[in-house]
C-alpha cells in the first residue's frame, strides 16, 4: 500500500506549474470572453518540450508510456489556472490509438506532438441502457454514436453520425473514437474504434464558444466521412470514455484548488467589525465545505489514477465517482469563491467569475457530472445484485 | 502508487488469515440463528475472544513488544482489521483502551502503571473507559468540572459527573479527566487520572437514546478516593496528556472509517434489491453522490495510511472523513426509509437502527461545528474567533458565566 507520488511524479507535476507559470492564463481567458479569442496563448508548443502528447503513448511508439495517474497531474496543473490547453481530447484519443497496432502509424507524429488528435466522445452502455450513445446539441436526451459500413483492422470504412461539443476537436488532425460498424450479421452493430484524419471530405468541424473562452469544443459533422477501423479492445474504447472523465475531475479538482487559496487569501486579509472575515465561523465553515469536496476529490484521483491499470473492473465506477465529486466540488468552490468575496466576487473584473464559468460549462460536457453521478448508482448497484 | 501488499506485507496478510481460519470457531457468535442473547454472556465471550486474538498477535499490533504488543505499524494493523472482517468473526471489545487509553499510558505513564494495567488490557482481562466527557465539557473539552482535591497524605478525592461513557457498565478502569487547579486558566488545572469502576462512590447509569438502547453511560462520582499513583502524565499535565488520546481517536478514526459499516456497497444492495427504485433517476442520483463521496473517504484512509507509513502524524483534518461518512449515511438512510417506506422503520430493521443512531454520532468525537472550526484554523490557517476564556482562571470564567446566565 502506497499512495504516496512517486519522485518521477512530483518532478512531473511542479515542471507543468513552472511551465504554465510563464503564461498569463486568467488574464487570456477574460480578454478571449471579451471576444479576443486570439488573446489565448498556444500553450501547445510548450506542451511538446513538455512531452504531454505522448504522455499516454508507448515508448516503443515515441511517447512516455505513463499511465492515466500521471496525466492526471499535468490536467490538475492547468485546471489550477485555467489554461486553454488541448491535451484532454488528444489523450483520451491516443490512449485508444496506443492499443490499436491498426492505428499505429498514427502514434509517432502524435507522441511527438506534431500531429494533434481530439476524442469523439461516445459513451459506452450502463446498467440500464444497451447503447453506446453521444451528446445532443440541445438538451440531455442522449443521441446514437455514428456508424458506418463494414471493414477489416486497417481499412477504410464510410462512417455518418453527429457530435456535439467536442473537446478540443478545432484544429486537430485526427479525430478518433467510436463508431458503430456492420457486422456480416446485420447493420451498425460492433462498437468499434475508428480513426478520421479531419482534412478528409465529409468531416466538417464546427468551433463552437461557450460560456468558458478556454474550453475549445466543436460539433463534428461526419458524412460518409473516410475512416480507419482500428483493433483496439472494446474495453479500450470503454476506458477512453472513463479516462476522459478522471482527466476532467483531474482538471477540475486543480481549479477548485486555486479557488480556495485566493478565497481563503481574502478571508484572512479582508476585516468587518474589527475582525478578519474568516474568523467568523459563517465563513469558516463554507470554507471547510471546499476544502472537505476537495479532499474527497483528491482521493478519487487516486482511486481512478490507479485502477485504469490496477483495478480495471473498477475504472468506471472509480473514474465516475471522481468526475462526479470533482464537479460539486467545482461547483461549490467557485459559488464559495464569489461569495467569500463578496461582491467584488460577481465582477468581471474578478477571477472569480472564470472559476464560476469553468464550472458551469464542464459539469455539463461528455455527459455531465449529472451522468457521471448516475453511472456510480449503476455500477455499484449491478455489483450489488451480482454478488 | 499501489494498492497491494509489498511481499512482507503479503506474509503478514498470510500469517493472520490462517490463524483466524485456524481459530474461527473459537470466535464469539453475535449475529445469525445461534447468536449469543445474554448481555453478560456476550461481554464474557467477547472477552475471552480479546484474550485470544492477543496471544495469535491480532490484537495490539502497534504496541511494543515490551508491552505484549507486536512492534508492528499501522499497515500491519489495518491488515489484521482486514482480515478479521474477512472473516467474519468480531473484533477485539475493548477498541478504545487498546486503541487509544493503552497508548496514552504507554506515551505518559510510570513504569509501575504499564506493568500493571496494559496487560490485562491488552487480553481483555480488564475492559477500560474514557472518562473525558461531561454535560458541560464536550467540543469545550477543557471545560471539564469534575474535581479532584489532593489531601494531605497525597492520595485524591475525586467528584463530578462523566457522561457518553461506552463501555463504563463493564468496565474495571477508567482514564479520567478532573480539574485539579481551578485558580488558573483551564487548560492548566487539569491531570489525568486512573480510576478503579468499582471504588466505593463511583455509580453507573446507563444513558438511553433515541434507538431506545442504551449504548452509553453516565457515571458519577461522589468522594471517591484515589491514591496518590493515580496520577498519568503528572499533575497539571492533564491537557497535554488528553491530547495524545485524540491523536489516537484521529488515527482510529482515520483508518477504521469503514468499520463504522457505512459504506457505499451496503447502501447500494438496499436500492438495487428494489426494482422501481433501481431504475429510478432520482434515486440513482442522490445514491451516485452518497456512494462517491462514500468511496473517496475509502482513499482518504490509503492516503492517511500512507502518510502513517512515512512516520506523520494525522493531523484535525481526518475529521473532514468523519463528516463525510455521517452525513453520507444519514443521506442513505434517508433515501432508503423513502423508498421502503415506513417498513425501513420496522422495530427490528437496520436501516430503523442506523436512522436513530446517526443524529448523536454527528456529535460523538467533537461536533462537526467544531470540527470544521478546528480544521478550518489548523488546516486552513484561518484566524479564530476571539475567545473570552484566554488567560483567565478557570474559577474566574465559571463565576462570569453564572453572572451572565
Amino acid at each position: 500500500m502506497n499512495l504516496a507520488l512517486s519522485d518521477e511524479q512530483v518532478l512531473l507535476r511542479e515542471a507543468a506549474r513552472g511551465a504554465l507559470s510563464r503564461f498569463k492564463t486568467l488574464e487570456a481567458a477574460r480578454e478571449a470572453l471579451d471576444g479576443h479569442e486570439d488573446a489565448l496563448p498556444d500553450l501547445w508548443p510548450m506542451a511538446r518540450e513538455a512531452g504531454w502528447p505522448g504522455l499516454l503513448i508507448d515508448e516503443e511508439h515515441g511517447g512516455a508510456g505513463l499511465d492515466a495517474f500521471d496525466a492526471m497531474l499535468v490536467l490538475g496543473e492547468c485546471g489550477r489556472v485555467l489554461a486553454s490547453i488541448k491535451l484532454l481530447g488528444h489523450l483520451a484519443a491516443t490512449a485508444i490509438l496506443n492499443e490499436a497496432p491498426a492505428g499505429a502509424s498514427l502514434l509517432a507524429d502524435l507522441a511527438s506532438g506534431e500531429q494533434r488528435a481530439a476524442y469523439l466522445p461516445v459513451k459506452p452502455p450502463d446498467d440500464l441502457a444497451q447503447e453506446w450513445t453521444v451528446d445532443a446539441r440541445v438538451g440531455s436526451k442522449r443521441e446514437p454514436a455514428p456508424s458506418g459500413g463494414r471493414g477489416a483492422p486497417g481499412e477504410q470504412v464510410r462512417v455518418s453520425g453527429e457530435l456535439a461539443f467536442v473537446p478540443d476537436a478545432p484544429g486537430a488532425d485526427v479525430l478518433v473514437g467510436v463508431a458503430m460498424l456492420d457486422t456480416p450479421q446485420g447493420t451498425g452493430g460492433e462498437p468499434t474504434g475508428v480513426a478520421i484524419e479531419t482534412s478528409a471530405d465529409g468531416v466538417e468541424v464546427e468551433p463552437i464558444m461557450r460560456y468558458d473562452a478556454t474550453r475549445s469544443l466543436a460539433h463534428v459533422s461526419l458524412k460518409e466521412a473516410p475512416a480507419t477501423v482500428l483493433d483496439a479492445p472494446q474495453s479500450s474504447l470503454a476506458a477512453a470514455w472513463h479516462l476522459a472523465q478522471a482527466l476532467l475531475a483531474a482538471e477540475s479538482v486543480g481549479s477548485v484548488e486555486t479557488a480556495l487559496d485566493v478565497s481563503l487569501g481574502y478571508a484572512k486579509e479582508r476585516h468587518t467589525f474589527g475582525r478578519p472575515i474568516g474568523s467568523y465561523q459563517a465563513i469558516k465553515h463554507s470554507l471547510t465545505e471546499v476544502l472537505r469536496q476537495l479532499d474527497n476529490g483528491r482521493s478519487l484521483l487516486y482511486y481512478a489514477g490507479w485502477s485504469r491499470r490496477g483495478g480495471p473492473d473498477e475504472f468506471a465506477l472509480a473514474a465516475s465517482a471522481a468526475r462526479s465529486v470533482a464537479g460539486r466540488a467545482l461547483d461549490q468552490a467557485a459559488r464559495t469563491m464569489i461569495s467569500v468575496h463578496g461582491g467584488i466576487g460577481a465582477t468581471w473584473e474578478h477571477d472569480a467569475p472564470l472559476y464560476f464559468r469553468r464550472a458551469q460549462l464542464t459539469r455539463r460536457l461528455l455527459g455531465g457530472t449529472h451522468g457521471a453521478t448516475d453511472r456510480v448508482a449503476g455500477e455499484l448497484m449491478t455489483a450489488a445484485t451480482a454478488a | 502508487m499501489d494498492l497491494d501488499d509489498t511481499p512482507q506485507q503479503a506474509a503478514h496478510r498470510a500469517q493472520v488469515r490462517s490463524w483466524l481460519e485456524e481459530h474461527a470457531s473459537e470466535a464469539p457468535v453475535l449475529n445469525g440463528p445461534d447468536a449469543l442473547q445474554d448481555e453478560q454472556e456476550i461481554i464474557a465471550a467477547r472477552r475471552a475472544w480479546q484474550g485470544k486474538l492477543a496471544e495469535g498477535g491480532l490484537a495490539g499490533v502497534t504496541w511494543p513488544k515490551e508491552f505484549g504488543g507486536q512492534g508492528q505499524g499501522p499497515i500491519e494493523q489495518v491488515i489484521c482489521s482486514q482480515e478479521i472482517a474477512r472473516a467474519k468473526v468480531p473484533g477485539i471489545l475493548d477498541a478504545i483502551g487498546v486503541g487509544m487509553l493503552g497508548p496514552t499510558i504507554i506515551a505518559h505513564g510510570t513504569d509501575e502503571q504499564k506493568s500493571r494495567y496494559l496487560g490485562p488490557m491488552l487480553h481483555g482481562d480488564e475492559v477500560w473507559c474514557q472518562l473525558f466527557s461531561e454535560p458541560a465539557a464536550g467540543s469545550d473539552l477543557a471545560a471539564v468540572q469534575s474535581r479532584a482535591r489532593r489531601a494531605d497524605d497525597g492520595s485524591w478525592r475525586l467528584n463530578g459527573q462523566k457522561v457518553w461513557t461506552t463501555n463504563a457498565q463493564f468496565a474495571s478502569y477508567g482514564l479520567l479527566l478532573a480539574r485539579t487547579d481551578p485558580d488558573v486558566p483551564k487548560h492548566k488545572g487539569l491531570t489525568m487520572f486512573i480510576v478503579p469502576m468499582d471504588a466505593p462512590g463511583v455509580t453507573v447509569r446507563g444513558l438511553r437514546q433515541i434507538s431506545g438502547e442504551a449504548e452509553f453511560n453516565e457515571v458519577f462520582f461522589d468522594d471517591v478516593a484515589l491514591d496518590a499513583d493515580a496520577v498519568v502524565g503528572g499533575e497539571g499535565n492533564g491537557w497535554a496528556t488528553a491530547l495524545t488520546t485524540l491523536m489516537f481517536e484521529r488515527v482510529t478514526i482515520g483508518l477504521g472509517s469503514e468499520g463504522l459499516g457505512y459504506n457505499s456497497n451496503r447502501f447500494a444492495h438496499a436500492i438495487a434489491t428494489n426494482e422501481d427504485a433501481r431504475r429510478d433517476p432520482e434515486v440513482r442520483h442522490v445514491l451516485g453522490e452518497i456512494a462517491s463521496e462514500l468511496l473517496a473517504v475509502r482513499f482518504t484512509g490509503y492516503r492517511t495510511l500512507t502518510a502513517l507509513q512515512k512516520g506523520q502524524v494525522p493531523g484535525p483534518e481526518a475529521g473532514l472523513a468523519k463528516i463525510t461518512i455521517v452525513n453520507g449515511a444519514i443521506r442513505a438512510g434517508e433515501l432508503i426509509a423513502d423508498v421502503q417506506g415506513p417498513d425501513a422503520l420496522g422495530k427490528d430493521s437496520e436501516w430503523a437502527y442506523m436512522i436513530s443512531f446517526l443524529p448523536g454520532l454527528k456529535s460523538a468525537g467533537g461536533t462537526e461545528e467544531i470540527l470544521r472550526n478546528t480544521i478550518g484554523e489548523r488546516v486552513l490557517g484561518l484566524p479564530p474567533a476571539p475567545r473570552l476564556d484566554k488567560g483567565i482562571p478557570f474559577s474566574e470564567l465559571r463565576s462570569k458565566e453564572a453572572a451572565a446566565a
